[in-house]
């Protein structure tokens, strides 16, 4: 399986690549060919972070037990920069690691990584939500003495991974990048050494495996069916492919899409995620149902729009279906979470973000019906974008909160409004984005575009199921909204001096909450700063 | 003029943003509480200073027309646009919105609920100030999708007012209040989408413009039924109604009033804003159902209220007015369901005569329920032999009113409550063109016949209430002795009495009123 990062030379494999390269070509005028230029500036985005990875990791060795605070803050700052790398990338034009024609120049159909819109787009969420995690791990690492070292480098791995996935456009770097999401991911759920964290690891270790293998099958049928690896010129090879291999084909077309069904949770293939995520440190939790969720759906919407086009009405078919089972799944199990459950608070988000993912897997099935103008996916996209943002929001809440109360339960919440004003306002203003319920607009435009792409598809069915789920949503996030402006409980007898004056949220924590509610509300002041990408071609 | 309209919107908006900062009240808690009702009067009484303003600067040479137009793009994307505008169809609504909500903030001032577990004034006037950014917002809005935004904006407001400062079941109550107003407007929702995504545009004026021509008749009946159902529950139109008594009866007093007053209209002011002009095919078949279910929904209110003011059964007067609620709502989607002219003005004309009168009498409801501490009628007015609450001989004047609210609530001619329950009559027994004539004529005989078992409830309950010997009273908790009762205090008669003279004047003079609504009533209905 070649490697992205080699140079892509055709080989017996890919006849789609044999008449378009000679071996005279080779020999004479494309001498240079061999030794690949590469972009640096395209890829620079989970460059950054990879090698920033290395670097913590390294690092780690050298600072000293109690310096060790410099490498979260390293960390932090290697993100800002990969964001900030994304800038020269805006035009959405840059694509590398490309094969060449005959006539030396490129088209993105033969590229392995192409930074358009889209992957942009999702590559913001990745390193953005990863930047929010390692402030809100700041503390986290210290007070549950993590390891700090692996502890960060694990995350910008896993960071790096999430932000090579949406630019990968063939099976195998998808593949790989998908790999290095996932296995930094179980050793950050594992990292907390108590039964829990045990458990959780080895829950989300054996489901992630299985779906890997799975979809590594899929995968080999689609090749052997469509005869290369790109994406795009998959599509044409499944389109030309003989007749007795479209059985294979489609097997291999819906093993690949169980596979990263299991990555973004989707019912059925969403049972380890509750564990895991009460199981993990609340950041990694927030990591998992942010970062890893967006890596699994982008890689849902390559593969589907791109490579699988020839089969749109069954794939269609087979995410709304999968939509509605997980946002209906997804929403019965919230509602039915106990309020003094221990860990419930984050039982819930979890439980919501199973919801959450059926909402963001709508767009995607519209697209697989696909008689609208323009493509659904950027309603995929600004409603991940969203999601984040809010989603995040709240687990910082949840972390801060999670400080003082270890049960975190739901009951703890209860009077958080006079306990600490600041958090519980951010906290009510994120789960009413969730909800879709003003004033938190920018969550109600949100559905509205996903309302907005099923009707459009001609998926009405789909978009009447999500009506009524919005509904039942709105009652457990309501709930929970509604608990933080309760009267405060009386304080037990013996805890009043530390019911009298909380104790002091760290800086990066607070950081944190303060920047993705003012996010949050920037965005509901200007819905379009997110929107935009709705309309925007995205590949 | 347009800078008036938008200073409307913009002025509770800020308000409510100002209560987030509580530093800015004072240190002292009490001291906090008494600013932030103060602010909160001073910020209302500003928007109704506005709202005066535009009526006073609004062409009334040309209702018809759309006036004080702000159109700016916000949401390219969505193609959301900040389009604003009153005609005549909006301006009586705006007005009647700014002033309820004003006369609710000046009454909190005195009268708020407190107790153990009731949160800060401060954070009350916020929820009030965002409450009346939601209502004005959905009469000045002209774009689909803000209309369902503002339509929205006010549900989590009244769900706090229920659930935090409301009475026994509150928290039921409020539940039930946002899940059912809820599962409505999203089913609107897709209603509304699937309106613009069909025909282009999320406009209001060039969807009205348009009156479905180029929209399949498939896709107007999906979209009116969609729409009017959303819209239906929030009238409430029998039989998505069951909401709306427990929220009346949980609510305190402000919230009450604003949700009858206010909240109600906003369904079935979506109704002739969206639904008759935008899809008036989808609205042509539906409109047989809904005059069927105003109707039964009129008999249904009547004979609920009947059951309610009996002696014995133990009825709650917030309830009962409640359910008058459903029943005079009835008489508006019947009017609406007739698409005449004659008939939605009258709609248009019952809307601002319920507001008025409902809010007056639930504002008098609370008072009593705050001097006897119940508004159980059979505890107020005793049963079997006793004579009743008495309230002519312990507290006249509050009597008197009670008394006044009920005649206009029962539609005496005069009154503000007579001329749109006629007009809407009078419109079905005249139904537009395509119509079953018949049926029309049923649905007017069912709505007189509501008429008559409204003045007999009302009537019980103004003799049980109002009539009996002062000696014989029933003792409350509340009031241990025969004690005088306290009377109408100032600040409920700076409250009360403007709804009180209006109620009188928009009987007396209705062309006020009708002359607003009608050209634009006739724009809408596509008769030029």
């Amino acid at each position: 399986m070649p490697l992205p990062s080699l140079p892509a030379t055709p080989t017996p494999g890919q006849p789609a690549m044999t008449e378009t390269l000679s071996l005279t070509d080779l020999a004479v005028s494309h001498a240079g060919a061999l030794i690949q230029s590469v972009d640096w500036t395209a890829i620079a985005p989970p460059l950054v972070a990879a090698v920033a990875a290395l670097a913590v990791l390294v690092a780690d060795l050298f600072v000293p037990a109690r310096r060790k605070q410099l490498l979260g803050w390293g960390t932090v700052a290697a993100l800002a920069l990969a964001l900030l790398a994304l800038v020269p990338l805006r035009h959405g034009d840059r694509a590398t690691f490309c094969l060449k024609t005959v006539a030396g120049t490129t088209d993105n159909a033969g590229c392995s990584y192409v930074a358009d819109h889209f992957a942009l787009v999702f590559q913001l969420i990745a390193l953005g939500g990863a930047l929010l995690t390692a402030l809100l791990s700041l503390h986290t690492v210290d007070e549950e003495r993590l390891p700090g070292g692996e502890y960060w480098f694990l995350l910008l791995s896993s960071a790096a991974g999430a932000a090579l996935l949406p630019a990968s456009r063939d099976l195998a770097t998808l593949v790989v990048a998908l790999e290095t999401v996932s296995l930094p991911a179980f050793a950050l759920v594992g990292l907390r050494r108590d039964r829990l964290g045990g458990e959780a690891a080895l829950k989300f270790f054996l489901s992630s495996v299985t779906a890997t293998a799975v979809m590594l099958l899929g995968v080999g049928f689609l090749y052997a069916a469509g005869g290369t690896l790109h994406l795009t010129a998959l599509a044409d090879g499944l389109d030309r492919a003989p007749a007795q291999l479209r059985h294979l084909a489609e097997a291999g077309a819906a093993l690949t899409l169980v596979g990263f069904a299991f990555k973004v949770a989707a019912v059925p293939f969403h049972f380890w995620l509750p564990d895991t995520y009460t199981g993990a440190p609340v950041p990694v939790a927030a990591y998992l149902s942010v970062v890893s969720k967006a890596a699994g759906l982008a890689g849902i919407a390559l593969v589907t729009t791109l490579a699988l086009r020839p089969y749109a009405p069954t794939w269609g078919l087979l995410l709304a279906v999968l939509a509605a089972a997980t946002m209906t799944a997804g929403n019965t199990a919230a509602l039915r979470q106990r309020p003094d459950a221990p860990r419930g608070a984050v039982r819930l988000l979890a439980w919501s973000s199973v919801a959450q993912a059926g909402y963001l897997l709508v767009p995607l099935a519209a697209a697989g019906y696909g008689h609208s103008g323009s493509s659904p996916l950027g309603a995929t996209a600004a409603y991940a974008l969203v999601y984040a943002v809010v989603n995040l929001g709240a687990f910082a809440v949840v972390a801060a909160v999670g400080r003082t109360a270890p049960g975190n339960r739901l009951d703890d919440y209860r009077g958080l409004f006079s306990r600490r004003p600041g958090a519980a306002l951010a906290l009510a203003f994120a789960l009413l984005c969730l909800a879709g319920l003003p004033p938190g607009v920018v969550g109600v435009f949100a559905k509205v575009v996903v309302f907005r792409a099923a009707i459009d598809g001609g998926l009405g069915w789909l978009a009447v199921v999500m009506a009524a789920n919005v509904v039942v949503a709105l009652y457990y996030y309501l709930a929970w909204t509604a608990r933080l402006f309760a009267p405060a409980p009386a304080p037990e007898a013996g805890a009043e001096g530390a019911a009298a004056r909380p104790p002091r949220t760290p800086a990066p924590l607070a950081a944190a909450v303060a920047l993705t509610a003012a996010a949050a509300v920037v965005l509901s002041a200007a819905p379009q700063l997110v929107l935009r990408v709705v309309d925007a071609a995205l590949f | 003029m347009n800078a008036v309209l938008i200073a409307l919107l913009l002025l509770p908006l800020l308000g409510a943003a100002a209560t987030l900062a509580p530093r800015a009240f004072g240190a002292d808690p009490e001291v906090r509480g008494r600013r932030a009702l103060r602010f909160g009067t001073a910020v209302t009484g500003l928007v109704l200073l506005l709202a005066v303003a535009l009526a006073a600067g609004f062409d009334h040479g040309d209702p018809g027309r759309m006036q004080a137009v702000t159109d700016v793009r916000w949401i390219p994307a969505l193609d959301v646009r900040l389009h604003l505008g009153v005609d005549g169809v909006s301006l009586p609504l705006l007005v009647l919105t700014a002033l309820l909500t004003f006369l609710c903030a000046l009454y909190s001032t005195r009268r708020l609920p407190d107790g153990p577990g009731t949160p800060s004034p401060l954070a009350f006037t916020g929820l009030l100030l965002l409450l009346e950014v939601g209502m004005l917002g959905t009469f000045a809005v002209l774009d689909l999708l803000l209309f369902f935004l503002a339509f929205e904006v006010v549900l989590i407001p009244m769900y706090f007012l229920i659930a935090r400062w409301g009475g026994e079941g509150r928290g039921p109550a409020a539940n039930r209040f946002i899940l059912y107003t809820l599962l409505g407007s999203a089913v609107m929702l897709l209603g509304l989408l699937l309106l613009g995504s069909e025909a282009g545009t999320f406009d209001m004026i060039a969807l009205a413009a348009r009156h479905g021509d180029g929209l399949s008749r498939t896709t107007q009946v999906t979209a009116a039924l969609a729409i009017g159902l959303g819209l239906a529950v929030k009238a409430p139109m029998w039989p998505l109604h069951s909401w709306l008594p427990d929220a009346h009866t949980a609510a305190p007093t402000a919230g009450s009033v604003l949700l009858a007053g206010v909240l109600l209209k906003m369904g079935t002011y979506g109704f002739v804003r969206v639904v008759l002009p935008a899809t008036p095919d989808g609205a042509a078949a539906l409109a047989p159902y809904l005059g069927a279910l105003a109707a039964v929904g009129i008999v249904y209110g009547s004979l609920v209220c009947l059951a309610l003011a009996r002696p014995g059964a133990g009825g709650d007067l917030k309830r009962l007015i409640a359910y008058s609620s459903v029943g005079h709502m009835g008489f508006v989607l019947l009017g609406i369901a007739t698409l005449t002219p004659t008939g939605v003005n009258g709609a248009l004309f019952a809307n601002i005569g319920h507001g008025l009168i409902t809010g007056l009498l639930f504002f008098l409801v609370g008072a009593v329920k705050d001097r006897y501490g119940t508004a159980d009628l059979d505890r107020l007015a005793g049963t079997g032999t006793a004579t009743g609450a008495a309230l002519y001989g312990r507290a006249p004047r509050l009597g008197g009113l009670l008394a006044f609210a009920a005649v206009a609530s029962l539609g005496l001619p005069g009154l503000a409550g007579f001329w749109g329950e006629l007009l809407a009559m009078f419109g079905s027994f005249h139904p537009a063109a395509g119509l079953s004539r018949p049926a029309y004529l049923v649905f007017m005989a069912l709505a007189g016949l509501g008429t008559l078992l409204t003045a007999a409830y009302l009537l019980t309950v103004v003799r049980r209430v109002c009539m009996g010997d002062p000696a014989q009273a029933p003792r409350t908790d509340a009031v241990p002795a025969t004690a005088p009762l306290a009377d109408v205090r100032g600040y409920e008669a700076a409250a009360w009495s403007p709804l009180a003279a209006l109620t009188v004047v928009a009987g007396l003079w209705p062309a006020v009123l009708l002359g607003l609504s009608a050209p634009a009533v006739k724009s809408l209905l596509g008769g030029g």
